[in-house]
């Protein structure tokens, strides 16, 4: 028989190892699954886990994906050490997406004289506006009326993408677009700037890591931070010490709607270039996942969106090359998640094999 | 002769290179009541740990009645019939009383028969407890009953107590020796950890004194004095407290008639509350836990900042309405009773837990300066001799008294103008409690307010200049300790002052 006991202190080394574990568990299973699948599973375990980083074009590719996945993640891991419950990141991406869109798609209607690194500030402002706007009125909800903000923001996301579809059939649709849903092309002068000619790779990535760096001073260097990190934790602490939950609830939501915005609108005036009813591609529910598996620290969700952006780009190309299901790969993320939350049990805990034993009652 | 219905043999338990019991010999006899007696630290509950199966030993043997037994786990102890009363109460919140104690039962008991049978034992033994209560209203005292009432509805054989008087009144606290007596007259052994020696005199037939994991001495406490047990556990005569007359001044801290409906319906509402707290006096407030000390400290501290403006003063200003940080930057400390949770985060390192109630290693921005916040932590350690790692130990990681020590530190420190404090040296030990006695004197001298709301009356008598005492949210008038006597603060806990709340029930007839 097998006991969990419980450790007198945390285990260091299991801190370290526990990821890794979980990585052997998830390659073993996902192995096993593709087997069961009739694939042939080194391959396919390469294409999740060697080819999303084999060459140049590979990492660029994986850095484009992270860097909404790791924006999006930052807010979230400050919302729920705090605990505010914001699982709306996807409506607050969308909002930042429309209003960077918005304001890229007014450039190129009216043809203003831009160059691409002056835009880049106006468009960063404005998607943070949007996504932060968006995460206002959970804030507003939660404090006024003390609504579920789970609820709330989580139903959120569906307005947004319904109000994004009015757009782009209505009002925004490209007169000489044969009726598609979607926006004119944007002109090149809204852009996010790229690093190398030819690769779709954007300075947002550079934002992203720059914003990592700044979530991690901010929430473990300055006494907001540690005050916002209380309220989850300890609200009766955060009272005694007199720390507003109140303002707690606007900081964090207006932080993490607008780093997802920022997300949003990178994306529409990134690699897409106008928008479509299918801006929404899960970004915003993923991140809940890098939050969590980068344990809600703004460090570890940048190398856990790399992780899991692997994952999206190995599924992708399961899927188009040897024919696996898209589900598949969300099943591995699935899997990831499971084996890594189950393995930071052996940080606080023990496994103790136990020789099992007949008792006489006393 | 029987066998002892316990006995450890050559038990030692190491965690790291800390030895917290070595070589640990004891022997309990049936219907014994066994005190172990020792300063924070000395290995205590590690010892009770391991006889209930919560902490397996290095080396060494257990015996039970005379057999040698296996307690690997809580479960195979209670299969013997031990039952256990830790210090930190293992409740929870968000059930009842009678739903607490279900979950320790076997499956087959109703609801209805554990409210029942906690009506039962409650009466049996005197103690006050309604079954259908939420635990997250009760307080500190309360919950500790709940935890008694458990123990004693699995009619064990052996009761471990860790601590039991320490949120009791004196009659409480006689009560329960009378429970105490009554079950070891059944036969059934306890172990009664504490370091209240007059408790120990008073109700133990035998005592084991730990000193640093060791057994130092084994004896019968009804031929000691409080004076030789204590030399027996620190090693040293404990420090007198000296006091001087206060020399009381302007008034600090007051509440004008302060009413407050209780936040939820199980809570004790305030009525008409009225204090002074003058710069450089003492003022404390006796009564039995949760007769309205929690709702006053929190309308006091700011977290329940719904008073009337005016009700509650500070230097004159009006300050119902502000909130703790607001008030706390006018000079207003508070060191809470609960230590895990409110006066700490467990989860946080020491040194941040700095920044709970201390801006000093802020700079521009809310900038911490790690540095300083570090040696500012360090001080506190140092000075109030907290046992801790560092400064980046995690809050969690002290021992109950230990954190204690920390946070009143923390707070004298900061050189309040007001201070209030709930429970000052709850489950610290001897040293430690007369060196926190001795700050909060030292810092009335230097002129400062300080209010204490302590359940326990020898810490009020030994510390405060005047006393009030609170019943049913009331609170009765000021009494120079002085003049005052236990007698007669035992009684005002029942609200038996003229105009107090047990006076108008007897005057309406109804039982005081």
């Amino acid at each position: 028989m097998i006991r969990l006991d419980v450790r007198p202190v945390p285990s260091l080394r299991m801190s370290v190892l526990s990821p890794l574990i979980a990585l052997a568990v998830t390659v073993a299973a996902g192995g096993v699954l593709f087997l069961a699948l009739g694939k042939d599973p080194v391959r396919v375990l390469s294409m999740f886990l060697v080819e999303p980083f084999h060459g140049v074009r590979a990492l660029t590719e994986l850095g484009l994906k992270c860097t909404p996945l790791i924006l999006c993640a930052l807010g979230l891991g400050l919302c729920f050490r705090s605990n505010v419950w914001n699982i709306g990141a996807e409506g607050q991406f969308l909002m930042g997406a429309i209003a960077g869109g918005g304001l890229a798609l007014w450039v190129t209607t009216a043809s203003v004289a831009l160059s691409p690194w002056a835009f880049f500030p106006l468009v960063v402002t404005a998607g943070a506006a949007g996504g932060a706007a968006w995460a206002a009125i959970v804030a507003l909800l939660r404090d006024r009326f003390n609504a579920n903000e789970i609820l709330v923001s989580l139903m959120l996301v569906y307005v947004a993408d319904l109000f994004l579809s009015w757009l782009v059939f209505g009002p925004w649709k490209d007169p000489r677009g044969f009726n598609f849903p979607q926006t004119v092309q944007f002109a090149a002068a809204t852009e996010i700037p790229r690093f190398v000619r030819g690769m779709r790779l954007h300075w947002g990535f550079a934002f992203a890591l720059v914003a990592a760096v700044l979530m991690w001073l901010f929430m473990f260097r300055t006494h907001r931070g540690i005050q916002l990190q209380i309220g989850g934790p300890a609200p009766a602490a955060a009272r005694y010490a007199g720390f507003s939950s109140r303002s707690a609830v606007w900081t964090t939501l207006l932080v993490s709607g607008g780093l997802a915005g920022v997300a949003g609108a990178f994306e529409v005036a990134g690699p897409m270039g106008q928008l479509t009813p299918h801006v929404a591609s899960g970004y915003g529910f993923t991140a809940i996942i890098v939050a969590f598996v980068g344990r809600l620290h703004p460090l570890g969700a940048v190398l856990a969106s790399v992780v899991l952006s692997a994952f999206v780009i190995g599924g992708q190309l399961a899927q188009s090359r040897v024919g696996l299901p898209a589900s598949v790969s969300g099943v591995f993320q699935g899997i990831l998640l499971l084996a890594l939350l189950g393995c930071d049990t052996l940080i606080h805990h023990r496994l103790r094999l136990v020789r099992w034993t007949w008792r006489t009652a006393p | 002769m029987t066998a002892p219905r316990l006995e450890l043999r050559h038990v030692t338990k190491r965690y790291g290179d800390v030895v917290a019991n070595d070589d640990v010999a004891l022997a309990v006899a049936p219907g014994e009541i066994h005190a172990i007696l020792g300063e924070n630290g000395a290995g205590k509950s590690t010892l009770m740990k391991i006889v209930y199966g919560a902490v397996a030993p290095d080396a060494g043997e257990l015996l039970w009645d005379g057999a040698p037994a296996d307690i690997r786990s809580p479960h195979d102890a209670r299969a013997l019939g031990i039952a256990m009363v830790f210090q930190h109460f293992s409740l929870f919140d968000s059930l009842t009383v009678a739903e607490n104690v279900w979950l320790g039962l076997s499956r087959t008991v109703s609801l209805r028969e554990v409210v029942e049978g906690i009506r039962g034992k409650a009466a049996e033994y005197g103690l006050d407890l309604d079954p259908h209560r939420p635990v997250h209203v009760l307080s500190v005292g309360e919950r500790q009953r709940v935890e008694i009432v458990r123990a004693l509805l699995a009619n064990p054989r052996l009761l471990i107590l860790d601590e039991p008087t320490a949120v009791l009144t004196p009659q409480a606290a006689d009560k329960l020796f009378e429970t105490l007596r009554k079950l070891a007259a059944t036969g059934c052994s306890i172990l009664y950890i504490s370091h209240k020696l007059h408790e120990i005199v008073a109700l133990c037939h035998q005592c084991t004194v730990l000193r640093g994991g060791r057994v130092v001495a084994s004896c019968d406490p009804a031929r000691e004095s409080t004076a030789s047990l204590s030399r027996l556990m620190i090693g040293a005569e404990p420090p007198r407290l000296e006091r001087r007359p206060a020399s009381a001044g302007a008034i600090a801290l007051s509440t004008r008639e302060l009413t407050l409906e209780s936040h939820d319906r199980f809570g004790v509402a305030l009525e008409d509350v009225s204090l002074d707290v003058r710069a450089g006096e003492i003022v404390g407030i006796a009564g039995v836990s949760g007769n309205g000390q929690q709702e006053l400290l929190a309308a006091l501290s700011g977290e329940d900042p719904r008073a009337d403006a005016g009700a509650i003063q500070l230097f004159g200003q009006p300050i119902g309405r502000v909130g703790a940080a607001a008030r706390r930057k006018r000079g207003l400390h508070f060191v809470p009773e609960e230590r895990l949770g409110r006066g700490a985060v467990p989860a946080l390192s020491l040194a941040n837990n700095m920044l709970l109630t201390r801006k000093e290693a802020l700079r521009a921005f809310g900038w911490i300066d790690r540095a300083a916040l570090r040696d500012q932590a360090s001080g506190v350690l140092r000075r109030y001799w907290v046992k801790a790692a560092g400064p980046s130990a995690a809050a969690r990681s002290l021992s109950g008294g230990n954190l204690q020590k920390y946070i009143v530190g923390r707070e004298l420190d900061a050189v309040p103008k007001v201070l209030v404090v709930a429970q000052p040296t709850w489950g610290v030990d001897v040293g430690a409690a007369s060196q926190i006695r001795a700050e909060l004197v030292a810092l009335r001298d230097a002129g400062c307010a300080v209010l204490v709301v302590s359940e326990e009356l020898e810490e009020l008598f030994a510390l405060a200049d005047r006393l009030h005492v609170i019943a049913k949210g009331r609170l009765s008038p000021s009494i120079p300790t002085a003049e005052a006597t236990v007698e007669q603060i035992g009684e005002w806990m029942s609200g038996l002052w003229a105009g107090g709340p047990g006076q108008a029930a007897a005057l309406a007839g109804g039982s005081p």
